[in-house]
């Protein structure tokens, strides 16, 4: 009897090892994976278990588990990474009831939290998704001398926290005619808005040494706004500032050096003319998109100044930044398409969009590149992945199938 | 010293006539869209016009010879529908202004007629916008070097520059009144001008004619069928109301953007009427495109429907007009329809597929030199050349700026303002 049921139990338990199996091991082949953590590999395997990375290499030097399912693509390279949208923010219906990523009531409102906005089931969210984004910053956008903060996560999920990885990532500000006041509302010049800042981060290094030497139980009250910008002074918070005009990105590496501060270049049309001061200052560089519009602030961007930037060995990821009008989101593999078409190198520009926008990120030790270990979130195509003409046919995030349709 | 400079413009009078000669293109793959492509072709031009194509066509010894060993030749792009040259129309008194000119509006030396050159465009459909019924008359440039509207205009039989006329429905030209408010409204009052404007017409030829009104002169060319209406129309029911005027007033009509075409491809194609379509590279940023597909292309055509692509420049760029054909691909069209979607099936659409659009003998010698497959991302167009002169060239760093973009490569201000004007609607 008790042998028995021993042996009943034991049984149960294989199977229950053998249903386990199906539901979380899956083998992906491929002619060609871009790891971006090592060389091409060809004829390539990847296999997946409990949502991450346990082998990866050649198909003849693998043991891949019997029975998986198994997936088969021409190209599989990391999951995308969007290092700057405001999708689930900005809808795509575009009408007042859908766009949440600019509050206009005043110049700076650095309290404003993305993931009180973010809505998980965006449609744009899932076209994004549908073309190999599986991660992404997104959050408040370009418009104000402070929009609000951003926020880092998976692109799968029906809820703003399913997959979430970082609830704040940056603070978004911008620099330039993009950020005036409208009617007659300060911001009203370049000189304004520096003044208004300037003024703002030593209001929040104040609170910051009043908070300090407070004795116990004798903190200031607290300010939510200055607050979230004491982050921001104490370096647990890079200033996102996005800037397209030359003498914008020199006060935006002009006020990092007076206060002291991480920022993040964004949009930087006219970074090609300021390489060696933003190499010096150390700072990271989140490019528009591509294909942004060349005219307005950004009538003398480039399509090769992404490759001016690897050039000159400053990181940078490429972004699908924020569109007023149609479309409504780029698309982060096509933008770094183009850039790969005017010179930038091919694995580079694929870098762009996977590890270097998750080292920019910080976010490289989960996401980025196909590792042992890593997140096992994967985009496969039916053959060059920046081809016009090629399809995204499959995209996995956590070892879960999320698309299927090809795109 | 004078000497030099009669010499020098000698010299130069020698080479634009060398220009204007007999020329040769050898090596190259030629696409001449009408037919099948020819490896290692010659593409003939005289004066301007092709005059031979094939594989083993004999080069005259009088030919200047271009070696295009290794690149795809091409006829030049069309563009239905565009808003380079700082090109406007209406004002805001009036949603029907059909006296309105675009060729009134247009600055020949804007940077984004260069960009749509580095684009391989080289017949454009210049249009004002869309906050209108009605928001006045079209051109039909060729991309010339040339510093007027007179210089890049093309001209009808009768030595007139061609051009269409360009209408709208759905949201765009709903504003407050004198403006239509309703979808309704809207058609009332184009079938009202349209009424009037026929009487007037009628009346034209009679023995008391009307006094000249320049508004109903371009409509009459209208009903003639000489001037073809150029219509923005998002919606599957404003797509049918555009055929219900089209079929009540008997005009000639090209559908333009087309979002919901694929909701009624089959009675476009009934219609017999064509549709210019956008690509854009996502669904939404206005409540009539939120269904707008990528496989739109692919519906409309394999529903029988005569289909291009426009840029819509600003919306999308003159420079990746070859990418709008290629997404198209991706979402199911075929290669053929998508390459001829971006040449002759646009001088179609504006009554020019004798001229322009395919490498056909005696048409005008527009044609691009490739890098490689028109369709790949990674194609460049080195060269672009407009009945018979070279208009574009990549290898000259001053026009390669514009190819690329980069400091000083465009001002485009008020096309700018055609985009945030369309935004705001």
């Amino acid at each position: 009897m008790k042998g028995a049921l021993k042996k009943t139990s034991y049984l149960l338990g294989l199977s229950l090892v053998a249903a386990n199996l199906q539901a979380e091991t899956l083998v992906v082949l491929a002619e060609r994976i871009y790891t971006q953590a090592g060389p091409v590999i060809e004829a390539g395997a990847i296999v997946v278990e409990d949502g991450k990375i346990r082998q990866v290499g050649r198909q003849s030097q693998l043991r891949l588990p019997a029975g998986a399912k198994t997936l088969q693509a021409a190209v599989v390279t990391p999951g995308l990474i969007d290092a700057r949208t405001v999708v689930g923010l900005a809808g795509y219906l575009n009408q007042p009831h859908d766009q949440d990523q600019l509050e206009t009531s005043a110049a700076m409102q650095p309290q404003l939290r993305a993931l009180d906005a973010f809505n998980a089931r965006e449609r744009l969210v899932d076209w994004v998704r549908s073309l190999g984004v599986t991660t992404f910053h997104t959050g408040h956008g370009p418009g104000a001398l402070i929009s609000g903060q951003t926020m880092v996560r998976k692109s799968h999920g029906n809820h703003v926290d399913d997959g979430m990885m970082q609830p704040l990532a940056m603070i978004a500000a911008q620099l330039g005619p993009g950020a005036f006041g409208a009617e007659n509302r300060s911001p009203g010049t370049r000189s304004k808005q520096i003044a208004m800042l300037r003024q703002q981060l030593i209001r929040a290094q104040e609170y910051q040494q009043k908070q300090q030497e407070a004795q116990e139980g004798k903190a200031p009250s607290r300010d939510l706004e200055l607050e979230a910008l004491v982050g921001v002074l104490n370096g647990s918070t890079p200033l996102l500032i996005t800037a397209y005009r030359e003498q914008d990105m020199q006060s935006a590496l002009r006020i990092a050096e007076e206060f002291g501060i991480r920022i993040v270049l964004d949009g930087a049309a006219e970074a090609y003319l300021m390489l060696d001061a933003i190499k010096a200052a150390q700072v990271p560089v989140i490019l528009h998109p591509t294909m942004a519009r060349q005219f307005g602030e950004l009538e003398n961007a480039s399509f090769i100044t992404a490759q001016k930037l690897h050039q000159a060995g400053i990181p940078f990821a490429l972004q699908s930044g924020y569109e007023r009008y149609v479309p409504k989101t780029r698309v982060v593999l096509w933008e770094a398409a183009i850039a790969a078409a005017y010179g930038l190198p091919y694995e580079v520009a694929l870098a762009s969009i996977t590890i270097d926008a998750a080292r920019i990120l910080g976010i490289d030790e989960r996401v980025g590149s196909i590792a042992v270990g890593k997140d096992a979130d994967l985009v496969l195509y039916t053959g060059d992945p920046f081809e016009y003409t090629t399809q995204v046919s499959q995209v996995i995030i956590n070892g879960q199938l999320v698309s299927t349709e090809p795109h | 010293m004078r000497k030099i400079v009669v010499l020098l413009l000698s010299c130069l009078t020698a080479s634009l006539h060398a220009q204007q000669g007999l020329q040769a293109f050898v090596g190259a793959t030629l696409l001449p869209i009408d037919g099948p492509a020819i490896p290692n072709g010659t593409l003939l031009v005289q004066d301007g016009r092709i005059s031979a194509i094939g594989a083993n066509v004999p080069i005259p010894a009088a030919a200047s010879i271009h070696r295009m060993d290794g690149k795809i030749i091409m006829p030049g792009l069309v563009d239905t529908h565009s808003h380079i040259g700082q090109v406007a129309g209406a004002d805001s008194s009036a949603p029907i202004q059909p006296d309105v000119r675009a060729l009134d509006s247009i600055n020949s030396r804007h940077a984004g007629l260069m960009k749509a050159k580095a684009g391989g465009i080289t017949t454009v459909n210049v249009m004002p916008g869309s906050g209108h019924l009605l928001s006045g008359q079209t051109n039909y440039l060729k991309l010339r070097n040339g510093s007027s509207v007179e210089a890049l205009a093309i001209r009808t039989e009768s030595g007139a520059m061609a051009g269409g006329i360009k209408m709208a429905n759905g949201t765009n030209p709903l504003r407050a009144s004198p403006f239509p408010g309703t979808r309704g409204k809207a058609a009332a009052l184009m079938r009202a001008q349209l009424v009037a404007a026929k009487e007037y017409c009628d009346k034209k030829g009679s023995d008391s004619p009307p006094p000249r009104h320049i508004g109903h002169d371009a409509l009459c060319e209208v009903f003639a069928g000489e001037r073809i209406v150029h219509h923005h129309t998002h919606r599957h029911d404003d797509v049918l109301t555009v055929l219900r005027l089209a079929d009540e007033f008997n005009f000639r009509v090209v559908l333009h953007h087309v979002s919901e075409g694929a909701l009624v491809a089959d009675a476009i194609a009934k219609a017999g009427v064509a549709a210019s379509i956008i690509h854009i590279d996502s669904p939404g940023g206005k409540l009539e495109v939120m269904n707008l597909l990528p496989d739109n292309g692919k519906v409309l055509a394999d529903a029988g429907v005569l289909l291009a692509y426009h840029t819509d420049d600003p919306i999308t760029d003159s420079r990746l007009f070859l990418r709008s054909a290629a997404m198209g691909v991706r979402f199911g069209l075929d290669r053929d329809t998508a390459l001829r979607s971006v040449t002759l099936n646009g001088a179609k659409m504006l009554d020019l597929q004798d001229r322009v659009g395919s490498l056909t003998v005696g048409k005008d010698a527009d044609f691009i030199v490739l890098s490689g497959d028109p369709l790949s991302v990674y194609t460049r167009v080195e060269q672009t050349w407009v009945e018979g002169v070279k208009v574009f060239d990549l290898a000259d760093p001053e026009q390669a700026l514009f190819a690329t973009g980069g400091y000083g490569a465009g001002r485009d201000q008020v096309a700018s303002e055609v985009l945030q004007l369309e935004a705001a609607q």
